[in-house]
């Protein structure tokens, strides 16, 4: 089965962040909640590169290991869900992300924590999967289930951001790299793919 | 490189004087193919023009311009190098945090084992203790007079800050332990919707922790200043080892100690806790850090955001850890482990001969007070 991954070039990215648009509006996520963003190093100078970042979908998933109440599942197809329901909200999964992915919406005073919200690759939740109004309010679309792939990466406007089936977008991007000579930077898959540290 | 094109560079004034016989529609033709052909020769214009075969290093400082490529930032940015963005959540400028990876080992591994290892190892000692020990037992037995050595108040205090602790202690402990003993038994569910309900607890009575700690510290800290008696009474091994009864005031040197430990770790893990309630707001460490290396430590002071949290999370895990297996020890000694100890702090009168045995400088003051 196919194992989906995301994958941002570095050397395409010009930091529109209509990803990040795209992604707020599809799922209709609440303001001060980026289930995606962009990031720029050296911003300004010369040699300024952009990534767009999301929960990258880790194969031993650092949130997965160090959740109190065990609400991630892990999919066949790679990608990490989490159960709302479960959720209480203590921030650990935040702690441990390398990526930084995990985001919380203030539920009541002094800066509680309400239940984790992250990017779930466009594929609803895990207790309800059935393109419910409920599954929509919770975790937004579900387009996986639409056989959509995530939006974000659909509508990236220099395709600076892959998502899909994890050997197809290396292809897309291994021939690219071969093509233009320069950039062949997996951003961040050895961290969520190869396991180290 | 064709030879028509180099015969047209190296003879430009030809050119220009066929051009001028020729019309100059037929310059611009000739111009044009010019153009259309030189990439495919595989040559950019530019440098056919400059004549370049090698590129120099200036063309690779060119290239470079055009070419901001992420090869050579990626290690610096596997280390946590911060970037910019847009968005409000500045923390977020930070790419990949580094040192997630070790709180995740901490968390479940190294915390996990010296929690059960300080627990565990409390409790075994304390077994064993009782079985060399046994009671302690009130040598002349009781005498059925009582006399009172807690007020209400104190005891109010006392308990107050004792249900805190071990409802923050069991909530805290289901945290870490939880997910391999309880969620077993009761499945997920039922475990989530516990865990969620002891996230409050822990949130609502932290408070009265704090209140108790405070109203324990002023009420009780005259009588816990270290004195010379507490020398004599820890040079005789309190009468806990030996059979001897040292003398001791209101409270003895074992007794003053727990107050301290209560008191600074109380103090440490109220702090550390508020710091974890308000999460990215404190930056504890940081500050910490650097009133260290006021006294020649090294220890870093720019430490990002969510490494704040990590070790906070890490600081109070472990000193709560730490506190659970010396409140084991208070919990026993103030019950199965000492004859007479309890009503102290159940009823608030202790017997006479009790108090003389434990604490017979604060008998002596009693009477003296009395008469």
């Amino acid at each position: 089965m196919a194992r989906m991954k995301f994958l941002c070039d570095a050397d395409r990215c010009i930091e529109c962040n209509a990803c990040v648009t795209a992604c707020k509006n599809e799922h209709e996520v609440p303001w001060g909640v980026n289930r995606r963003r962009v990031v720029t190093i050296n911003d300004g100078e010369r040699d300024e590169i952009s990534l767009s970042v999301a929960c990258m979908h880790c194969s031993d998933a650092p949130c997965a290991a160090v959740c109190p109440t065990d609400c991630f599942t892990i999919r066949d197809d790679g990608i990490v869900l989490h159960s709302k329901e479960k959720c209480i909200g203590c921030g650990y999964c935040f702690y441990a992300c390398p990526f930084g992915a995990p985001q919380y919406p203030q539920a009541t005073n002094f800066g509680s924590r309400g239940k984790m919200d992250k990017c779930t690759f466009c594929a609803g939740g895990t207790d309800h999967s059935d393109m419910s109004e409920e599954e929509f309010k919770a975790y937004g679309r579900n387009r996986i289930a639409e056989g959509k792939l995530p939006l974000c990466a659909e509508m990236c406007s220099t395709k600076a951001l892959l998502a899909g089936d994890g050997d197809e977008v290396a292809d897309i991007f291994r021939e690219r790299v071969t093509r233009r000579g320069f950039g062949g930077v997996k951003a961040g898959w050895d961290r969520a793919y190869d396991n180290k540290a | 490189m064709t030879t028509k094109h180099k015969s047209y560079i190296s003879c430009p004034a030809n050119m220009a004087r066929l051009s001028l016989k020729v019309r100059p529609w037929l310059l611009f033709l000739i111009l044009s193919a010019l153009f259309v052909l030189a990439p495919i020769n595989g040559q950019a214009p530019g440098l056919l023009l400059a004549n370049a075969e090698q590129p120099t290093a200036k063309d690779k400082a060119v290239e470079n311009l055009f070419n901001p490529s992420i090869a050579k930032e990626w290690k610096a940015i596997k280390e946590g190098k911060q970037g910019a963005v847009s968005i409000p959540d500045k923390k977020s400028a930070i790419l990949i945090q580094p040192s997630g990876q070790q709180w995740r080992s901490f968390r479940t591994q190294t915390l996990v084992l010296t929690g059960a290892v300080a627990i565990l190892g409390s409790l075994f000692a304390l077994a064993i203790f009782y079985f060399f020990r046994g009671r302690i037992t009130v040598k002349q037995g009781l005498s059925g007079i009582e006399i009172e050595r807690f007020t209400f108040l104190e005891r109010m205090m006392h308990w107050t800050l004792a249900i805190s602790f071990i409802i923050l202690a069991l909530t805290g402990l289901n945290l870490t332990y939880g997910k391999f003993l309880l969620l077993p038994l009761i499945g997920g569910e039922a475990f989530a919707a516990l865990t969620l309900a002891g996230k409050w607890l822990h949130n609502f009575f932290g408070f009265s922790f704090m209140i108790a700690l405070i109203w324990t510290f002023v009420s009780w800290i005259s009588e816990n200043i270290p004195s010379k008696v507490d020398l004599k009474w820890l040079k005789e091994g309190g009468g806990i080892i030996g059979s001897a009864h040292p003398p001791a005031r209101k409270f003895n040197a074992g007794q003053k100690i727990i107050f301290w430990l209560v008191i600074l770790s109380g103090l440490s893990l109220s702090i550390s806790g508020l710091s974890l309630m308000l999460p990215f707001e404190w930056g504890l460490f940081s500050k910490t850090n650097s009133l260290f290396n006021l006294f020649g430590f090294n220890l870093p002071e720019n430490l990002l955001a969510v490494e704040e949290m990590q070790l906070a999370q890490a600081w109070h895990s472990l000193l709560a850890i730490f506190m659970v297996a010396v409140i084991i020890a208070h919990i026993y000694i103030g019950t199965i482990g000492m004859q007479g100890a309890f009503s102290a702090m159940s009823s608030g009168k202790v017997d006479k001969n009790w108090a003389t045995e434990h604490h017979s400088l604060w008998v002596e003051e009693m009477r003296g007070k009395n008469q």
